[in-house]
């Protein structure tokens, strides 16, 4: 039985223990704002957070998440006035997505970018947000959302 | 569109709308995109009545619909499937603008697919544009009706009632009374429908929403994480399946081992899915399915099965040897599409002839949502949730497949995690339904990136070869082009290897030069693989010879390429329809409302130019520029890009400028994003995009080997510059891709003087 905090809930989870953690939240849980895009980590549509830092869910297994707190797009705006994060409104004044099945591991990504670099340059951004793919090609618009959210992330 | 009608007392939307709504509907007839009418177009043009009658024609399917609430609620149904190009917004927020609506208080819901909303297949660029009209008409006659309704209410001149300028209220303009939208709702729903031509529609300068930007609205879900998409669909008692398919086209089963898939915890079994019956069209492939408790002990069963194929005959297919095939096919004469004057005369007598070959390899779709779908089968019925482009695809597909009739398949459409042409071919919901039927659970297909890459509709492989003599003036007096691709119709007729009339018509016969003597040819090319359309389709092969060539001709004439695109256009002109190729299909459009209009080719090439800055920016060793101009799907646009070479010997690309005439525009914020999302998917096309196979399989797998461009090497700058007129509405989701490659490529040979013939850039050593 391994037990994780999943967006504040307690869980216990006596699956598969190699399972990857995106698998348990979406078909588990029923979280499925994290996407599934590659399953081999080189995407980005599955970005969660474990204890405050970006990772992706379909390259954890269940068991690396023991113990852990897990933050995923449905509780990144818990604690926000409007339940919102700073990078969630910046991507909405923004008008950010095209199709959007991305843009829940971008926007996990770029609030945990903006965690350790409050005021990213463009090669920080680049740098912070390169292993995250959008097909629609909204890179601009990301880009944009980050700077004007750089400052009001916590 | 047949005339709207007041069904606020039929039914229509039960569950969907309360029952004292007013509800207005029509039959859409599709125009000439698809040529005929759903069978029951006839019937309802006989159906009218008062309102409120029970209409004993009951022929009559609304299928375009805006409702209204007595709590003031706008409700708008989209018939459109929704893959990010906005279109789910844009319609509704047509409707909403002529009925004056406030845009807060409007609810979309999403239809199912069913033939009485006429043509559902969002693709081809064109919801806005075929659409527009029956928008419009639609919130007009709502408009009207409210207005007549209020002045029945306070027993007032119709004439003294007005719904603008504020929204959602009818004002009494002598007194300054209101009333809201809402508590009109019941006094509506009996009123007579008024004849269209008694409609007033609102002059473009006093439209609220379109033209406006306007935010799409699903944009809360999507950032938030609450989207619905095909990848999120559930159903309780669900099984999952993965499935492996045969890896070369046509393959079959000839032994199969499960044993240690079963043993994998959460497997319960595993399906054998019939091999098609060619051709294929959106027949299953064929393989065996695993069935688990959830997605993860499906993947890991499916890795535990032992198959060995029976590979077919498509094992002979390997993509170098067929590439040599292509471009030996094309330097041969082939079938004449398009040919005006002497091209072989003028050849024969001039001095100074150029000619050049260029080669796009397949390219897979990629959306970042895999194909994926749950379906139900229960009593000869068949209910599906998916991410499809086009539902009603998905009735007949099913249907087929099950031996059904297509009226038992209910399909609802989710949101869609991008679709570029893939998700209008529904195989993968079929997958799901025929593992439904056999499993007697609901079932839930999940496939994977790599089933995505190596099971794709493949955007077709194309060689293409010019050939142009040039005059005195450096002008072309002939010019040759001829492609040979594997075509779309591949897929749904045997033996078919020549390029259809809508294939040809995107850039080869349309090519809208000023040239006395020209000839496009296409030549036959058979196909094995699966061969389907994506984003902006045949205009990418076309576009990217066609405008190469076009600079590759200045060059050899010594002149500026965007002095030289601009006298190749000509003189300011609508082309006769008779000039381009014979059976133009121009999109299904009416060619006098969507000619070639040379003066619009020129006013997109000339825009990008300034805004950019070409001839006026100062660059440097290793820094050039490109433009392209290209029309496609009724929309002109034109694409200047800047390249710098780095020490390594590598592109980078720096700012883009695409300037772009789509007519009437309803979201210029939408019409942007596309427009950059466009410089990124032709970033991705151009650097890497290249599918191959050995011996019948796909070589690619997944983004390590497909790759996909990435934020720090997407264009630095995107400036979309839109052509403001008055113009009906054009194609803006695909459009934006022909002119990027050749721009690109053009821009490489400026800051070179290497002319890159083939896609992709990996090729060339420039990635």
């Amino acid at each position: 039985m391994i037990q994780l905090k999943v967006n504040g809930v307690r869980r216990s989870f006596d699956g598969d223990p190699e399972m990857p953690l995106m698998w348990y939240l979406r078909d588990g849980l029923g979280l499925t704002g994290t996407k599934f895009g590659c399953g081999i980590g080189v995407c980005g549509s599955c970005v969660v957070h474990q204890n405050g830092a970006a990772v992706r869910a379909c390259m954890t297994p269940v068991k690396a998440a023991a113990g852990a707190e897990i933050v995923t797009i449905e509780a990144l705006g818990s604690g926000f006035d409007s339940a919102l994060h700073p990078v969630q409104k910046a991507w909405m004044a923004h008008n950010v997505p095209q199709c959007g099945y991305c843009q829940a591991g971008q926007i996990m990504q770029a609030a945990a970018l903006l965690k350790s670099k409050p005021h990213p340059t463009d090669a920080d951004i680049d740098q912070g947000m390169a292993g995250n793919i959008c097909r629609c090609g909204t890179y601009q618009r990301i880009r944009a959302a980050i700077k004007a959210a750089a400052g009001e992330a916590v | 569109m047949n005339r709207i009608e007041n069904v606020s007392r039929r039914g229509f939307l039960h569950g969907v709308l309360s029952t004292g709504a007013f509800v207005l509907g029509a039959q859409f007839v599709p125009e000439a995109l698809y040529g005929s009418s759903p069978e029951d177009g006839a019937a309802s043009l006989t159906s009218g009545g008062p309102a409120g009658d029970p209409v004993g024609a009951t022929a009559f399917h609304p299928n375009v619909f805006v409702g209204l609430e007595p709590d003031g609620t706008v409700v708008i149904v989209a018939h459109r499937s929704e893959m990010g190009t906005g279109s789910r917004t844009s319609l509704p927020r047509i409707v909403a603008d002529e009925m004056e609506a406030d845009w807060s208080r409007v609810r979309i819901v999403q239809a199912t697919g069913d033939a009485k909303y006429g043509d559902q297949d969002t693709d081809g660029s064109h919801s806005v544009r075929s659409f527009f009209d029956a928008m419009r008409e639609h919130g007009a006659t709502a408009r009207t009706m409210l207005v007549e309704a209020a002045a029945l209410q306070w027993n007032v001149p119709v004439g003294e009632c007005e719904a603008s300028p504020r929204p959602h209220v009818i004002t009494h303009v002598p007194t300054g009374r209101t009333v809201g939208y809402g508590e009109l709702a019941a006094a509506a729903a009996r009123l007579p429908v008024p004849p269209k031509e008694s409609l007033r529609f609102k002059p473009r300068s006093e439209w609220r929403y379109i033209g406006k930007d306007a935010a799409i609205f699903d944009l809360e879900d999507i950032c938030t994480g609450k989207a619905g998409y095909g990848m999120d669909a559930h159903l309780d008692g669900m099984l999952y399946a993965s499935i492996e398919h045969p890896p070369v086209l046509g393959g079959k089963v000839a032994s199969l081992n499960a044993s240690d898939a079963l043993k994998v915890a959460g497997v319960r079994q595993t399906v054998a899915i019939d091999p098609f019956k060619p051709p294929h069209a959106f027949q299953p492939l064929g393989g065996v399915a695993v069935i688990a408790d959830n997605t993860w002990a499906a993947l890991q069963g499916r890795q535990k099965l032992k198959i060995t194929w029976d590979e077919g005959a498509n094992a002979s297919f390997n993509s170098d040897a067929y590439r040599r095939e292509l471009e030996q096919t094309v330097r041969q004469p082939c079938k004449v599409a398009w040919n005006v004057g002497d091209v072989d005369a003028e050849f024969a007598r001039s001095a100074k002839t150029i000619e050049a070959g260029y080669y796009v390899p397949l390219l897979a779709h990629a959306s970042m949502e895999p194909p994926v779908a749950v379906a139900d089968f229960r009593d000869g019925h068949v209910e599906a949730w998916a991410p499809v482009q086009d539902p009603q695809s998905v009735q007949e597909t099913v249907g087929k497949v099950l031996g059904i009739p297509k009226e038992n398949v209910v399909c609802h459409v989710t949101l869609l995690g991008g679709g570029f042409g893939r998700k209008s071919k529904p195989d993968f919901v079929a997958e799901a339904a025929v593992l439904s039927k056999k499993t007697g659970k609901p079932v839930k297909v999940v496939w994977t990136r790599e089933d995505d890459i190596q099971f794709d509709y493949y955007h077709t492989v194309a060689a293409t070869y010019m050939k142009a003599a040039l005059g005195a003036n450096g002008m072309p007096t002939a010019w040759l082009q001829r492609s040979a691709f594997p075509p779309i119709g591949s897929s749904f007729e045997l033996n078919n290897t020549y390029g259809s009339g809508g294939e040809l018509g995107m850039g080869w016969t349309d090519t809208p030069f000023a040239i006395a003597n020209f000839r496009a040819e296409n030549g036959p090319a058979e196909a094995h693989v699966r061969i389907g359309w994506l984003r902006s389709v045949a205009n990418i092969y076309h576009a990217f010879a066609v405008q190469s060539f076009a600079a590759e001709l200045a060059h050899a004439a010594g002149r500026d390429p965007l002095d030289y695109l601009l006298a190749l256009v000509g003189p300011d002109r609508v082309i006769d329809k008779k000039d381009l190729g014979a059976g133009y299909e121009n999109m299904g459009a009416d060619y006098k409302d969507y000619p070639v209009d040379t003066a619009r080719i020129k006013r997109v090439a000339q825009l990008a130019a300034e805004q950019a800055g070409w001839g006026n920016r100062n660059l440097g060793s290793g820094q050039g520029m490109g433009v392209a101009v290209h029309r496609s799907f009724l929309t002109y646009v034109a694409t200047v890009v800047q390249v710098e070479i780095d020490h390594q010997g590598k592109v980078q690309i720096g700012r883009v400028d695409t300037a772009v005439d789509a007519g009437t525009i309803v979201n210029p914020d939408s019409v942007r994003n596309q427009f950059e999302g466009a410089a990124v998917f032709s970033t991705s096309l151009a650097k890497y995009g290249e599918i191959t196979a050995t011996n019948g399989a796909i070589k690619q797998h997944n983004f390590q080997d497909y790759p996909m461009c990435r934020i720090h090497e997407a264009p630095r700058e995107i400036h979309v510059h839109i052509v403001e007129n008055d113009a009906p509405p054009a194609g803006v989701g695909e459009p934006g891709v022909p002119p990027f490659a050749p721009a690109l490529c053009n821009a490489i040979f400026a800051a070179t003087g290497k002319r890159v013939r083939e896609l992709p850039l990996t090729r060339s050593g420039l990635v």
